[in-house]
């Protein structure tokens, strides 16, 4: 076995400064009912990693790769280019294979490209202090509508109607089960949702979605207001970090949290994970932060070191007082946001959102010039939101039939409404091709 | 370039006398600035068309004025992050004998694999036609965590181990509603020896949490918690084996008295590896149970993430799984999404999508690359390493409890009475030696805890020099002529022993453009 | 001279007239260690005997602290919000923690004298 270093003979001299007979003398502590006499029935033995590879390869042809395919889906998840140096940097040995950061003085690798990650998250949402992460944009959610019943006191979450259905559906459950009222408003899809009279005395905070889950582009700065006149939080919900490239940062709004998903820098599809929540708040709320954080400090030599710290919030010490019982993050989807990030720096970070904008621009001209299809987006970044002349998921399939990945109809994350059915969300970010948008135009034209 | 900015302090007692060079470096270790203290305009480390010229859709909002992100090129990319991965200790370093964490060895076909177009690049929101074959991988392993675990049903969306905890135990709270107990169970009962992640998720799902005591074997004591089962407890949080590294012998009688008081037996599955492919949890009469993917099926623990926790279920459990689980409709994968029409009542959902793909598929690799006969030999590897560790030790170091361990460890500091050395200095001696300490201070009931976990990776003369570095540091230790250097210790690291008081007084927590560390540090 | 009395959780409450000023003991501070926060209650909060108000912080420990008596805060020491270590270098003077207005000053009865917590600490080896 290529993994296990130890030879038989090794085997038998351990046995032998242990003062036992065989290693099942070492496993007496287990019930005798419990004990397997031989390995697991039903499963294969062990392959090499040529017939691994093979079974993989296997899996993956039976999928189509976007790779090989006109691509417009989003909905919470982007296909961006990432550059080979950010998976070479994730993939060396020090990083890839490395603990959480307990032992600072052998740590310090980690510990500053997560000071580096947290400064370049303030930045990016215009937010005084941020985490070291958390495990994606729609957990974070969830965390920050429970540090908001923290600071406030309260337990009733207003939740709008432009929010992912998906992140609603995690706050709704957290809601059932740990005891706070999360209030949800009808799917919005025009885009002119008012939540400002529904927060009250009660609320302790109000969720929306920038760019909202179907694309819409708004300025939250009187929502802000009239949550700060009430004593509520404004949580405000990015999942398509490349926008902050473009638009006004949720911190210039007025929001007192911001939680984004960072998959979009760095990190690839994958299927769905893992990605990297970014979290983000006011210096006045970061000791209700849930997660690590670094911080910097000094070591004997006087050197400037970096360490994880206020980790009394966290749960090893502060155990069923803790603000989370998060432990493990995502360190590693963190570093190759920023290593993108920092390839990108200002001027290219800021291309590639225009880039996004501008290819998604192009798209919504030629969709919204078939017949019967009506855009229902005044603005957005590099996602909208069509209504199709019938039903969206009939069309998305029989698009994919012709090896086209021509978006998501919102009836898949909410099904059963049917105010709903003929919507249709796409994205196109710098992926996107002159070529492969003809196709998706001309597919969609033969269907309707 | 300022290599200057940065909290200034006071040079500790014991400051290292080394002659100091030029640049600040010591060979191999080189200083390195943040990129924010690096970065210049007109510098990038991407090249990006130009973007199409159309009408500007953004209501409005076009951000103003500077980001304040540094322009760096690609080669200073590289070399930047490349010397700060010169100071990480890593599990292709050496001996990482984390106790608990279980730090094996991380193949790298996994990430091979993992990475394959048609895996690796796949949205999650694709059509279900195109998407067949990751179904089918998911429900794969799903088949083989099924299996090693003997038990029925898995939840496969949670992100981490503590993600699995809280899906364990909603599913349990889930389990009590149906009966209409859930608002008379509200105790957990936990040993004191739990990870702290135990009361926590306990606690934030409204149970009060009740410790119960240790024999003075290191085991739950039986009779202790039979006097604390009632009509009030909602279930059991044990850990198995648990953080003293100990198998609970009498597990079998525990599970039974849970069951007979009506509550529940969540398990703690952080320390599967000792048993992986030897004991089925399902035979002991665990109700639920997360299996740290980054754990025992070495998925890369990546500096702290991302990891996954999938939750095994028994038959009691199973219908409050939450969504989403793929099913097979003939010969058609299909990913049950919320509002699908399902058998059982799911408890809702915890996680956008599917849950971590990535790690599902590594943890897969790994899985077929040893087999059930080579998963056997894993938990026999780590037991024999681990119980190796502490034969070798047992007269040098003092182990907290007599007889086998399992697959880690556990010394208590009584070897270190009067010597002026604490735990905490002999751990960062052990760093100048070359090896990332143990587990410290860990678990919470043996005094100044030191919790070895080899793992089943390490060659036989590597745990032989492992051994000889303790002996020789803890003979030093008592010989009461090296306090002052344990103190002084780690004097050969990327950096010294760093003043977390400091850090938490004044936190700094990001970089600012002005030289404010400065002033945050007075 | 204002009366100090003293509770098994550490804590110290001297009394003048009917305001009580809380702190935590010289024992407590040492061995909790660098204080870095205290987390302390702000004016007109009512609490009542036992309550948990306050939390103090050091590096690696978290410990709740409770009203000796019930009543409300009347001042919190805004202070240590900059210098949470005068806890560790003056826990019964300037490290004080909150002041409150005592409902029931009988509520106090069973707690320690000076010599009597003395001997306790003593007692704890």
């Amino acid at each position: 076995m290529r993994y296990l270093p130890l030879t038989d003979a090794d085997r038998r001299d351990m046995l032998g400064v242990i003062g036992v007979k065989s290693v099942d003398e070492l496993f007496r502590d287990v019930p005798l009912s419990a004990r397997l006499g031989a390995k697991v029935a039903g499963l294969p033995d062990h392959l090499g990693e040529l017939e691994v590879e093979r079974a993989f390869q296997a899996y993956a042809a039976k999928n189509v790769s976007p790779s090989v395919a006109p691509f417009f889906i989003g909905a919470g998840a982007y296909r961006h280019h990432v550059p080979a140096t950010v998976d070479y940097m994730i993939q060396r040995g020090e990083f890839l294979t490395s603990y959480t950061p307990y032992q600072p003085e052998i740590t310090q690798g980690t510990l500053q490209y997560l000071f580096e990650f947290q400064t370049q998250v303030t930045l990016l949402t215009g937010m005084e202090v941020a985490n070291a992460s958390m495990y994606d944009g729609s957990t974070g959610t969830s965390e920050a509508v429970l540090m908001a019943n923290r600071v406030t006191r309260r337990s009733k979450a207003l939740l709008s109607g432009g929010l992912h259905p998906q992140y609603r559906r995690i706050i709704e459950t957290t809601g059932h089960w740990q005891g706070f009222k999360a209030v949800s408003g009808k799917p919005d899809a025009d885009g002119l949702e008012d939540l400002i009279a529904a927060v009250d005395k009660e609320t302790s905070c109000v969720v929306v979605q920038n760019p909202s889950f179907f694309g819409h582009v708004r300025d939250f700065g009187k929502l802000a207001e009239a949550c700060h006149a009430a004593g509520a939080l404004l949580i405000v919900v990015v999942t398509e970090v490349v926008s902050l490239g473009l638009l006004k940062p949720p911190g210039e709004m007025g929001a007192d949290i911001v939680v984004c998903e960072g998959q979009s820098i760095g990190n690839g599809l994958g299927f769905g994970g893992p990605y990297v929540g970014l979290f983000a708040t006011k210096e006045k709320y970061m000791r209700q932060m849930p997660g690590r954080l670094v911080g910097e400090t000094v070591d004997a030599d006087g050197k400037r070191g970096f360490v994880l710290t206020l980790s009394t919030r966290e749960q090893h010490i502060r155990r069923e007082k803790a603000t989370s019982n998060i432990c493990t993050n995502a360190g590693l989807c963190a570093l190759a946001f920023t290593v993108h990030l920092t390839l990108l720096g200002e001027a290219g970070f800021r291309r590639l959102s225009e880039l996004n904008h501008g290819k998604a621009s192009q798209l919504a001209d030629k969709v919204a010039a078939l017949p019967g299809v009506k855009l229902l987006n005044e603005g957005f970044f590099n996602e909208f939101t069509v209504s199709l002349p019938k039903a969206a998921a009939p069309v998305v399939e029989a698009l994919a039939a012709k090896r086209i990945l021509g978006g998501v109809p919102v009836s898949r994350l909410l099904p059963g409404d049917k105010s709903v059915e003929n919507l249709l969300l796409l994205a196109a970010t710098e992926t996107a091709t002159d070529g492969g948008m003809d196709a998706l135009v001309a597919g969609l034209k033969e269907m309707l | 370039m300022d290599r200057s900015q940065g909290r200034t302090g006071g040079i500790a007692s014991g400051a290292s006398t080394e002659a100091p060079t030029f640049t600040g470096n010591r060979a191999l270790q080189i200083e390195e600035p943040l990129i924010f203290e690096m970065g210049q305009p007109g510098r990038t480390g991407v090249d990006l068309p130009e973007a199409p010229k159309v009408k500007d859709r953004l209501n409005g909002l076009r951000r103003a004025g500077e980001i304040g992100l540094p322009g760096l090129s690609e080669p200073q990319v590289v070399q930047h992050y490349t010397r700060l991965s010169q100071k990480n200790y890593a599990i292709d370093m050496g001996v990482y004998p984390l106790g608990s964490c279980t730090m094996k060895h991380n193949p790298r076909i996994n990430e091979k694999v993992a990475r394959l177009a048609g895996i690796g690049d796949l949205h999650p929101l694709q059509p279900q036609s195109t998407v067949q074959g990751a179904l089918e991988l998911i429900d794969r392993l799903a088949h083989w965590l099924k299996t090693l675990t003997g038990m029925p049903a898995v939840a496969m969306s949670p992100a981490a181990g503590a993600h699995g905890e809280m899906c364990g135990m909603m599913a349990i709270a889930a389990a009590l509603e149906a009966k209409g107990e859930r608002a008379q169970r509200k105790t957990v009962l936990a040993p004191e020896s739990a990870h702290g992640t135990n009361p926590a998720t306990a606690a934030a799902l409204g149970f009060t949490v009740k410790p119960i005591p240790a024999n003075e074997k290191g085991r739950v004591d039986l009779a202790a918690l039979k006097a604390a089962l009632g009509p009030d407890v909602a279930a059991i949080m044990l850990t198995n084996p648990n953080t003293c590294g100990l198998f609970e012998s009498e597990i079998v009688e525990i599970s039974k008295a849970v069951h007979d008081a009506g509550a529940y037996f969540y398990c703690d599955g952080a320390n599967f590896n000792a048993i992986v492919g030897k004991v089925r949890p399902g035979d002991l009469g665990v109700d639920c149970m997360h299996i740290n993917l980054h754990k025992t099926f070495s998925t890369p623990h990546g500096g702290g993430g991302p990891g996954a926790g999938p939750v095994v279920l028994s038959a009691a459990l199973a219908p409050y799984a939450p969504y989403p689980w793929i099913v097979k409709d003939g010969e058609t994968w299909r990913v049950a999404e919320d509002g699908a029409a399902v058998d059982g009542t799911p408890l809702g959902r915890l996680k956008a999508f599917h849950g971590q793909m990535g790690m599902f598929t590594r943890a897969l690799a790994y899985i077929m690359s040893h087999g059930a006969d080579g998963l056997k030999q894993v938990a026999e590897d780590a037991v024999l390493s681990a119980n190796y560790v502490m034969a070798a030790l047992k007269d040098t170091m003092t182990p907290a409890f007599d007889g086998p361990c399992m697959h880690e460890a556990l010394f208590d500091d009584s070897f270190l009475k009067d010597t002026g050395v604490s735990t905490l200095d002999f751990a960062k001696a052990m760093i100048d030696e070359g090896y990332h300490p143990m587990t410290m201070y860990f678990p919470l009931v043996v005094h100044g805890a030191m919790l070895i976990e080899p793992t089943e990776s390490q060659a036989k003369e590597d745990l032989d020099q492992f051994i000889a570095a303790l002996k020789s540091l803890a003979a030093r230790a008592k010989s009461g002529t090296a306090v002052e250097a344990f103190k002084a210790a780690p004097l050969y690291s990327p950096r010294r022993r760093l003043d977390e008081t400091l850090a938490a007084r004044k936190p700094v927590l990001r970089w600012r453009p002005s030289n404010n560390f400065k002033e945050a540090a007075e | 001279m204002a009366d100090v009395k003293y509770t098994e959780e550490h804590e110290w409450i001297s009394i003048e007239g009917d305001v009580g000023t809380i702190g935590i003991s010289a024992y407590a501070q040492e061995q909790l260690g660098d204080v870095v926060f205290v987390d302390v209650p702000q004016a007109g909060r009512k609490v009542a005997k036992g309550e948990s108000v306050a939390v103090v912080e050091s590096v690696k420990a978290a410990s709740d602290i409770y009203a000796p008596a019930s009543g409300e805060v009347v001042e919190a020491n805004a202070a240590l919000a900059d210098t949470p270590g005068e806890v560790n270098t003056d826990p019964t003077g300037k490290g004080w923690f909150f002041k409150m207005k005592l409902a029931d000053k009988s509520e106090l009865d069973g707690l320690m004298d000076q010599a009597a917590y003395e001997a306790f600490v003593k007692g704890l080896g």
